[in-house]
């Protein structure tokens, strides 16, 4: 009883720091690219940002319209952030430091990433504003094309490594001595990110957000603490799937030379450093891309990444029977 | 009594409330987010008998695309907001409790007598078993399930889409 609370309180820390880093780095990064003197000065360089932004949003009310559905408006933004902390539970820092090695974690970590999408859905509808409908159509539209190039660039890795186990992957790459992605993953795994970009709703593909034309699409209606929530669930997203595209692609908590022996010590700086490398990319595209229009945007799910990480499951296919 | 068996016990009634109230709310997306907790509960009921591939193919396809385009399809066609009087049909109560008792039962025959009452519960992990035995001894039905879902969807893009081409073709 006691290890199970141990781990569920490891996991609400674990997900709200990698919610605080990637803001802070989100924020620094806007400010660093377009000059916003704010979060680069302000305030011990700009690092207590976060949670002064964290005080004014707890602070503010908690606004319910009146012609809202209120249980739905209400319980949509726990879906989102129930999701994205239980995808903390697989991704392993060290073989020991996982909170559960499961035997399908990559199968895990998909099906529970899938679960947000009705959070979405429900708070664009439940809002009862035209602005938040459409917002929540967006999503919705969004979520379901790009959920399947996420799976299916996964199903590569999971071929190469013969197994769904996070840990399991690593290990395979450890054995290997390179990474996935120098190891013939490198299709599966641009396909994953430019999807997991998607999954985030990230620039340049935020319709279903997009204030310049929606106000705040989904989350329109929503003030105070609900708005916090979703606002933090978006970060500790983009932090776990950007932890997941290190763990299936990049060796995760090892890199290639260092002895496996002391991996438990340096295991979660690795992990992090490369989670972090990918969500400065992230950032990098975000304050330099435009938006994509709604039928380029499915068009490049259902016409170029879907077959492209069909392809990719055929060739590795033939390739692990090859040779 | 096991605090295992308790607790699946629970889950039982919390699974057998929130299935009812699919059925008696007479808002549509009510109804859909209660689907979504009656699946979870029932995927969970799953992992409980460690058949933890059942389970989360219960979560990824059910609620992670099943549910989501039930609402989808609310969404975008109408979503009144609160309650839908139509929803609510005395006509018909007394077949549908008819033919639910009916399955009830046909269900509980089949379930009784094919296991001879006995509960089987294999330890350890059924995934790799299962993935080998459907692609082997198996491999005909599976793919023969696959074919027909492919006809399915190709089917409904036939029916669905208006192809102008198409159209005057036929009508010549």
């Amino acid at each position: 009883m006691t290890e199970v609370l141990i781990k569920v309180g490891f996991l609400a820390i674990a997900a709200l720091n990698g919610a605080i880093i990637f803001t802070i780095m989100d924020v620094k990064g806007a400010s660093w690219m377009q000059r916003r003197p704010g979060p680069l000065h302000v305030g011990l360089r700009g690092f207590i940002f976060p949670l002064a932004e964290i005080l004014k949003f707890v602070q503010k009310e908690d606004i319910i319209p009146t012609e809202v559905d209120r249980p739905v408006f209400k319980w949509a933004p726990a879906y989102v952030m129930v999701s994205c902390v239980a995808l903390f539970a697989v991704v392993p820092m060290s073989p020991t430091l996982v909170v559960a090695d499961l035997e399908l974690g990559v199968f895990f970590a998909l099906a529970i990433s899938s679960l947000g999408t009705i959070g979405v859905l429900t708070a664009g509808w439940s809002s009862a504003n035209k602005y938040s409908l459409m917002g929540g159509l967006r999503a919705a539209g969004q979520l379901i094309a790009y959920e399947l190039p996420l799976i299916l660039a996964v199903v590569g890795v999971v071929i190469q490594a013969e197994t769904m186990s996070l840990v399991g992957i690593v290990e395979k790459q450890i054995e290997w001595g390179v990474p996935f992605v120098v190891g013939g993953q490198i299709v599966g795994f641009l396909i994953f990110m430019v999807a997991a970009t998607a999954e985030m709703m990230r620039v340049p593909f935020d319709m279903p957000i997009g204030e310049s034309e929606l106000t705040m699409g989904f989350m329109t209606e929503y003030s105070g603490i609900r708005f916090l929530i979703f606002y933090i669930s978006e970060y500790m997203n983009m932090f776990i799937l950007c932890a997941i595209a290190s763990t299936l692609f990049l060796g995760g908590y090892h890199v290639p030379l260092l002895p496996t022996e002391w991996v438990n010590f340096y295991g979660p700086v690795v992990l992090l450093t490369k989670t972090a490398i990918l969500g400065f990319i992230l950032v990098a595209i975000r304050w330099s891309q435009p938006r994509f229009r709604e039928d380029q945007l499915q068009n490049l799910a259902w016409k170029i990444l879907i077959p492209a990480s069909l392809v990719n499951i055929l060739v590795t296919a033939v390739m692990k029977v090859g040779f | 009594m096991e605090i295992f068996e308790i607790v699946t016990y629970f889950i039982l009634l919390a699974l057998l409330s929130t299935a009812i109230r699919v059925v008696t709310t007479s808002n549509v997306i009510h109804a859909a987010i209660s689907l979504v907790f009656t699946l979870a509960l029932t995927a969970i009921l799953f992992l409980i008998l460690s058949t933890e591939f059942v389970a989360l193919v219960l979560v990824l396809v059910y609620i992670g695309a099943v549910i989501v385009l039930f609402l989808f399809g609310i969404m975008i066609t109408r979503a009144p907001l609160g309650k839908n009087a139509e929803l609510d049909n005395d006509k018909n109560k007394k077949l549908g409790a008819a033919i639910s008792g009916a399955i009830f039962l046909l269900f509980s025959y089949i379930l009784i007598n094919g296991f001879n009452g006995n509960v089987t519960i294999t330890s350890g992990s059924s995934t790799e078993l299962l993935g080998e035995i459907l692609l082997t001894r198996f491999i005909f039905p599976f793919e023969l399930v696959s074919f027909v879902l492919l006809a399915a969807l190709i089917g409904g893009i036939t029916l669905a889409r208006k192809d102008e081409a198409l159209i005057d073709e036929d009508q010549v």
